[in-house]
């Protein structure tokens, strides 16, 4: 169990996530609409960050890309919105597969390599991913990006740019998110993803083909940050090339880190606890970047397992 | 101007780009070679000496030449400073596992961008080159502190290259590089090597910001090319290997002069990515580099 | 009996070193067959061969007649032939349960958690489930690498020294449980321990600087003067 194992719990797992999801639910009833909106934000990058989590904490695939995969869903999802006009729905379904896609294709060549080269090689396929939205700038809008047509933040009839339908929207993708993340986790096929983690060439020796079994796990990664990629562009009705940069590769890592990689809650907890410890400190606006730097650090010298890694090792056993 | 002398331009605004980036990659080459990790902050070093030259020159009286010729001791001297600490603190604890180590430094990275930013601003500040001349050619004419600059990064590099293969404390290193258990069976001090690379690197870093601030001003945010370049240059030369950063160094410096030329920037980046990438995948040992 | 796996030329040498040089072998349906030799006359490598973890720089491996030398490792596995490891290789964070059922879901998902205990009572491992595998004692270690191999219900199992670092005891009890496997299970044996190799062992072949010196049965082997001088000569 310890280190992300698979079986355990059982009944007591489902109970708290359910939790969870009702406490979330209630929230769009006490919070403030300024916090309300935050909680948007930290829902969809919460499902960024399942998606880092299922590769990184489960996988240990340490990618330093994963920012490609959010701007490809953001993108794809965005463009045609912008384009052609498609509505929220299709576009959202595009932009899901498109994370998922452009992940394939980085992990058809990335996955050849491992460690610090396979760091390096994602760091710069996301680096060409940004210069190449900078690049076609008359489309992607480049750094300034581009605002979605209000038109096309429709689904089922609900208006997405208003505060309600916005938090439902995120909740449903949030909630749906995790509990698939669970369920996967808990496979036979989020086993065999621990088992890269844990022992590649046992694994090999077990009938495992490594390289499918990550490339899945990445690709799954990708459908995640795909799926935040374009939660983001449709619910904040906005799309841009900084979402590409390295600091959105990083953010995940921070979180995963933050809240504990390898357990399906911290991706959230992680979200939450920077964007109150960020929120904490804006008077200091400058020190944005100095706390993520800081954080980073301490975390990897001080809790290398995070906040619900640290749980887990030493009270709650069971957390998945 | 004719297409001739037009490429002599290119060429020699390719050396200068070669000349500071062989001296950074260098840098992070070492780190990597002795300590098995990648410094992701080492752009940072490389800011770190172009704003320091800028406050040496700023504190120091007298003419430009005696600033900045105290700027390329102190600098580089403080940056050192700072990764030793850095290397104590935070590395040393972290065990060199290689990718703790990775974001370990990206942490360090956001660190000193932002403290550059609180300290020093976000102006772009120039400073004044320690002379003026200029050399005449027969098409146009040159800044002498351009060849300044290829020059002393040239000897810089040789001073190195000696030190790496004529002194006790080079041959500790290489030993250390090639197998750390043993080194410290035979008594060496494994963790004073480790440090003193790590401080070596970033001064080397640092040096090149210096040469390379009377050119380009200094800014909090300068140290993402040279790193990205850096990154490219090593990996394209072989991780770890100095001979292979050199000749990468240099043909990366001259076909960025001459490239930029003729493409946009931006497309000549992605290419230059994506090239690297390719070669991590295909050809891990680098291009030019023998086998790791 | 019917060859399940024969090997013929097969080499591989790293640089001067010829670690499997030329070896023409063959391994019977049902057999429990030892390979023994001198430390580094290339009995790891040779099985390195055959279960795919490297490939050789030259001749062929059949198996039931079908050429699988190039086939990577995972697809052997796949195939029946199951290997385990020298040095303990185990999921040290994982369950001794989730460290079973890698190996039990790898051929097929259905009644997982009923299979995977099954598996561990075959091996006196029930209760023992939900304890990390890092913790196990070394003996439950090794059984638990070598429960991971059967769980693969392989038709060759390839056990490289499963009972180095074992007490008396637990070696009797190795002993029985391999036993009981053929003939279901093919068994290829790397052991120095004699007693444990003409206790188990149906034939016996002798490797030595890469070569076979000598195949035979347990009483043709100690028979053999080539092998006497072999081991006692060097």
């Amino acid at each position: 169990m310890t280190g992300g194992g698979v079986t355990g719990g059982g009944v007591k797992v489902w109970v708290l996530h359910l939790a969870l999801l009702a406490v979330l639910f209630s929230a769009q009833f006490w919070l403030s609409p300024y916090h309300a909106t935050n909680l948007v934000r930290i829902m969809v990058l919460a499902v960024f960050a399942m998606g880092y989590n299922l590769a990184f904490g489960y996988t240990g695939l340490l990618s330093l890309g994963h920012a490609l995969l959010l701007a490809a869903g953001m993108y794809a999802a965005g463009l045609p919105a912008q384009l052609w006009g498609w509505s929220a729905g299709p576009a959202f379904i595009a932009g899901v597969a498109g994370g998922g896609l452009m992940a394939a294709a980085v992990g058809l060549l990335a996955l050849r390599t491992a460690g610090v080269s396979f760091m390096i090689v994602t760091l710069m396929f996301a680096q060409a991913g940004f210069l190449t939205l900078l690049y076609f700038a008359p489309i992607t809008g480049g750094d300034d990006g581009f605002a979605l047509a209000n038109a096309s933040r429709r689904i089922f009839g609900f208006d997405l740019s208003a505060d309600t339908p916005r938090f439902l929207a995120a909740f449903v993708i949030f909630a749906l998110g995790l509990l698939a993340s669970l369920a996967l986790v808990r496979s036979p096929f989020g086993r065999s993803m621990v088992a890269m983690r844990e022992n590649e060439e046992r694994s090999r020796m077990l009938g495992y083909n490594p390289f499918m079994v990550k490339l899945a796990a990445l690709a799954c990664s990708g459908l995640y940050a795909g799926a935040a990629g374009a939660a983001y562009a449709l619910l904040f009705g906005y799309a841009g090339a900084s979402f590409a940069t390295i600091q959105y590769s990083i953010l995940p890592m921070l979180y995963v880190l933050l809240g504990g990689a390898g357990t399906t809650l911290g991706p959230f907890l992680g979200a939450l606890v920077m964007f109150a410890l960020i929120e904490a400190a804006s008077g200091l606006t400058s020190a944005y970047f100095f706390l993520v730097g800081a954080a980073l650090v301490a975390l990897v010298l001080f809790a290398p397992k995070g906040i619900l890694g640290t749980i887990r090792e030493r009270w709650v056993r069971w957390l998945p | 101007m004719a297409f001739g002398p037009f490429l002599l331009l290119a060429l020699m605004e390719g050396l200068v780009t070669s000349a500071t980036l062989a001296l950074a990659a260098a840098g992070l080459s070492l780190v990597f070679g002795v300590m098995r990790v990648v410094n992701v902050a080492h752009g940072e070093f490389y800011m770190l000496g172009a704003v320091l030259a800028w406050a040496v020159a700023a504190l120091v009286p007298g003419p430009p030449a005696l600033a900045f010729l105290a700027a390329l001791v102190v600098a580089p001297l403080l940056v050192g400073a700072l990764a030793a600490a850095a290397d104590g603190l935070i590395l040393k604890r972290l065990n060199y596992d290689p990718e703790a180590t990775i974001v370990a430094t990206i942490g360090l990275l956001y660190m000193i961008q932002q403290a550059t930013l609180s300290l020093y601003g976000p102006n772009a500040n120039p400073v004044q080159a320690p002379f003026d001349w200029r050399i005449q050619l027969p098409w146009f004419g040159y800044s002498g502190y351009k060849l300044f600059v290829i020059l002393a990064a040239g000897l810089v590099l040789l001073a190195l290259w000696a030190f790496m293969t004529r002194t006790k404390a080079g041959l500790i290193m290489r030993a250390t590089q090639v197998d750390r258990t043993t080194a410290r069976a035979f008594g060496i001090n494994v963790d004073r090597v480790y440090m003193g690379t790590f401080a070596l690197g970033a001064g080397l870093a640092a040096l090149a910001g210096v040469l390379i601030v009377p050119i380009q001003q200094a800014h909090y945010l300068m140290g993402g090319d040279p790193l990205l370049l850096s990154f490219i240059v090593v990996i394209i030369g072989g991780l770890g290997s100095l001979r292979g950063t050199l000749i990468a160094a240099l043909v990366i410096g001259l076909s960025d002069g001459v490239i930029s030329m003729f493409f946009t920037p931006t497309l000549a980046k992605i290419l230059a990515t994506l090239l690297v990438a390719m070669v991590l995948v295909f050809r891990p040992h680098g291009l030019f580099g023998a086998k790791a | 009996m019917a060859a399940l796996i024969e090997t013929c030329g097969l080499t591989l040498h790293f640089g001067g070193l010829k670690a499997v040089d030329g070896v023409d072998f063959t391994l019977n349906s049902g057999e429990i067959h030892a390979l023994i030799g001198p430390n580094g006359a290339g009995k790891t490598t040779f099985v390195s061969l055959l279960s795919g973890r490297r490939l050789p720089q030259s001749g062929t491996i059949l198996m039931d007649g079908t050429d699988i030398t190039a086939l990577p490792a995972h697809v052997r596995v796949r195939k029946g032939i199951a290997y385990t490891f020298q040095i303990t290789s185990i999921f040290p964070r994982l369950s001794v349960f989730d460290n079973v059922a890698l190996a039990v879901q790898a051929r097929g998902v259905g009644d997982l958690a009923g299979r995977t205990r099954a598996a561990l009572a075959r091996v006196g491992m029930e209760g023992l489930e939900k304890q990390e595998a890092q913790t196990l004692s070394y003996g439950h270690q090794r059984l638990l690498e070598l429960t991971m191999g059967l769980a693969l219900q392989p038709r060759v199992l390839i056990l490289d020294e499963p009972t180095q670092g074992l007490a008396a005891s637990e070696i009797e009890g190795f002993i029985r449980l391999v036993e009981g496997l053929v003939p279901a299970t093919t068994v290829l044996l790397i052991e120095h321990n004699m007693e444990v190799v003409m206790d188990l062992a149906t034939r016996i072949t002798v490797l030595n600087f890469g070569k076979v010196l000598a195949t035979g049965t347990p009483a043709e082997i100690r028979a053999n003067p080539a092998v006497q001088e072999a081991y006692l000569g060097a």
